[in-house]
């Protein structure tokens, strides 16, 4: 297959990723076109109404957006986590709506762990419907009383016969208010992370709640729950892989986590970029376009360098991911970098819009707040430097 | 069933302003442009698909053979029909300078000759010479039934003779014609229910779109093992005769970009009269 360097498209000279094949080009052009037709023109009033309809995951299914990434014989179409990031570009630029993206693409957290240690009875049940569409996955770690020690964490899950009966509650889940099934991770075990399985519970077990949907700065399109476990009795077949050997499974899904939300930053950051290098020609002051301006030129292109950086970082964690090396350290560090580029990024495309890229109406003004998260969701800015001082040896 | 869909490739519509002519004014170039299937095709190949298949099992019951005529890399356009679910493809390597519709119909009508389709169905035009021709010729030198505009499409599961209405300013004409025939397409064809092929349960509804199914990346990847066949003109025996020389190509003045807006209907129409000198 051909490597595709440089092939830039419409703007920009790095608008893709160095690992791109002609395959990835024909997804991208895809899902562009999806994208384009089928979530742009409601982008803005999904993000307002705070959810986009259910019918979109049968669609994603059908054109096998959900499959991305998955093996055929769990429903899958095929493909590795390259064509998911780059299908999820074009999803972010041509779709314009981070939050029904993220909302949509919550099975990207959730399934692995079962995809990778879980039956095949697990796979059949909860990973193929998933990837059709007719189902809802979410993932479950974040807890009210903490989510960066995740070794710390108290939900309980007590063996009874067939059965554990979970207590305990999750918060900030993304896509909790309508899942039909959470990933969660439960103490089946003593203190710390030697005590730490992974449970899928589904939405319609006795003692299941949404306590809470959640106001947020952004994602409005996604939403993210409060969930209270009350007593709540799982079939003990749900749990994935070993009894408290959960916290390997939660580490290693949070590298390809990382990954993702790293592209997504670069999505996100080339959307606000493109946005703004258009304003720019089109807005007058003081009788020229700003562009005409030598700040506003130096500005755009502080922009694109660092954009740039972000994504050949962000290109080279992925390549060394899928040639075997797992390290959470490479993650971790791409991650921080495409985050701080995109929130410096969406903060001078905000500038650069003036007083209209404060209101609502504006894509960068969006963007902004999206932008907001992901410092903080997927693992902390501090903790990824936890991660990667540790891998250092300091 | 079996189909035959001619499918070309144009500069993308949506970066027109891209296009320039040689400085000697004889031809439009092509430097520099991203290509994409000319959507007219897109229509006719969407509608071949819904033909021969089974959509609620999701099963192929037909054949759908896709030909391209063009330079070598015109292969990547029929590659990416070919991963909406097509069988197979045939390249007809020829320079885009050389080909006029009358050419174009010329070597469909050698190919349609020797893979014996029920049915040819051709985009109504292509987006960039817009000359609307090469169906009608083709069905003209084949002497088969022809059916410009299609826009529902009714058959039963022996796929030989069809029920077709066709759109037209002043109406609708509905046309019964009997296989082997040639269609062109109308957007309409890409309505929900458009096409009933005695296969696929009647009241299935197929999602609202105003382009072909979008490939998935599993269907790109089969793409790329599906044959394609290469021939020339000359490994088809056609000779070809060109009806069409182009003299030369200028581009349209650019707009002004100037937009006035008015505040009356009655300024409105002063305008159009002393200015616009339209009323
Ligand atoms: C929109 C959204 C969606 C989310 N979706 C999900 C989801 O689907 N599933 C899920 O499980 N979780 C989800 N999360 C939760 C997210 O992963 C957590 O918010 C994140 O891990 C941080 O945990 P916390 O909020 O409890 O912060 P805390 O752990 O309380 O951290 C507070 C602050 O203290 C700092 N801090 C903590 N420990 C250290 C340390 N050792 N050294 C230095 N600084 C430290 C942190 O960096 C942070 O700045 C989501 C969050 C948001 C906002």
């Amino acid at each position: 297959m051909v490597r595709r360097p440089g092939r830039g498209t419409v703007l920009g000279a790095m608008a893709t990723y160095l690992f791109e094949t002609d395959a990835h080009a024909e997804l991208r052009q895809q899902i562009r076109r999806f994208a384009a037709s089928e979530i742009a023109p409601h982008a803005h009033a999904w993000e307002e109404a705070e959810s986009f309809p259910r019918e979109l995951y049968a669609r994603a299914g059908e054109i096998g957006l959900l499959g991305l990434g998955y093996p055929e014989e769990v429903g899958g179409h095929g493909g590795d986590l390259s064509h998911v990031i780059v299908a999820a570009e074009e999803m972010v630029v041509a779709g314009t709506s981070v939050g029904t993206c993220v909302g949509l693409g919550s099975h990207g957290i959730a399934l692995p762990p079962i995809v990778r240690f879980g039956s095949d009875a697990q796979k059949e049940r909860f990973v193929r419907p998933v990837l059709e569409g007719t189902k809802i996955a979410a993932l479950g770690i974040t807890e009210p009383g903490g989510g960066s020690d995740v070794a710390g964490l108290r939900t309980r899950a007590v063996r009874d016969g067939d059965h554990y009966v979970v207590d305990g509650a999750k918060t900030f889940i993304t896509s909790g208010t309508r899942c039909d099934f959470v990933v969660t991770a439960v103490r089946t075990g003593g203190e710390g992370h030697g005590g730490i399985s992974l449970l899928i519970i589904e939405r319609d077990t006795p003692g299941f709640h949404v306590s809470k949907k959640l106001a947020k700065t952004g994602w409005w399109a996604s939403d993210t729950a409060e969930l209270t476990f009350e007593g709540c009795r799982v079939p003990a077949v749900n749990l994935i892989g070993l009894e408290n050997a959960g916290f390997l499974a939660i580490m290693a899904n949070f590298v390809s986590e990382r990954l993702m939300l790293a592209a997504q930053c670069v999505a996100i950051a080339e959307l606000a970029y493109r946005e703004t290098r258009r304003y720019v020609r089109e807005r007058e002051a003081f009788g020229r376009p700003l562009a005409g301006f030598q700040v506003t030129r130096h500005k755009l292109a502080d922009m694109a360098t660092r954009l740039a950086a972000a994504r050949a970082l962000t290109g080279e964690a992925l390549q060394r991911y899928l040639d075997g090396d797992e390290r959470p350290s490479l993650a971790a560090m791409a991650k921080n970098t495409a985050t701080d580029m995109c929130s410096y990024v969406c903060d001078e495309a905000v500038q650069l819009h003036g007083g209209y890229g404060y209101m609502r109406e504006m894509i960068v003004e969006r963007l902004y707040r999206d932008a907001r998260l992901y410092p903080i969701g997927g693992g902390t800015r501090e903790i990824m430097n936890e991660i990667i001082a540790k891998t250092e040896g300091f | 069933m079996k189909i035959l869909v001619p499918v070309k490739r144009v500069a993308d519509p949506d970066n027109a302003n891209k296009v320039k002519v040689s400085d000697d004014g004889s031809r439009v170039t092509s430097d520099g442009l991203e290509w994409k299937m000319n959507p007219f095709d897109e229509w006719s190949l969407e509608a071949a698909l819904r033909l021969t298949e089974d959509a609620g099992a999701k099963k192929r019951v037909g054949e759908v053979v896709l030909v391209s005529i063009g330079p070598k890399d015109e292969v990547q356009t029929i590659r990416q029909g070919l991963a909406m679910g097509d069988e197979r493809g045939i390249l007809v390597e020829a320079e885009d300078d050389d080909l006029d519709s009358h050419v174009v119909a010329q070597v469909l009508e050698a190919i349609a000759k020797k893979e014996e389709p029920d049915v040819v169905f051709l985009g109504k035009q292509s987006a960039d010479g817009d000359s609307n021709v090469a169906g009608t010729k083709l069905a003209d030198f084949l002497d088969w039934p022809l059916v410009n505009y299609a826009m529902h499409i009714a058959t039963d599961d022996e796929g030989k003779t069809f029920t077709v209405k066709r759109e037209l300013d002043v109406g609708q004409q509905t046309l019964k014609v009997t296989a082997p025939c040639v269609f062109t397409a109308s957007d309409r064809i890409l309505q929900p229910q458009a096409i009933k092929n005695g296969v696929t349960a009647d009241d299935f509804a197929y999602p609202e779109s105003d382009g072909g199914r979008y490939a998935s990346l599993k269907g790109i990847m089969q793409a790329k093992k599906k044959p394609v066949e290469e021939t020339t003109l000359e490994g088809l025996g056609v000779t070809p005769t060109r009806v069409n020389a182009y003299g030369s190509f200028t581009l349209p003045a650019a707009r002004t970009g100037s937009t006035v807006f008015l505040e009356t209907v009655e300024e409105l129409v002063e305008k159009l009269q002393t200015e616009a000198k339209v009323l």
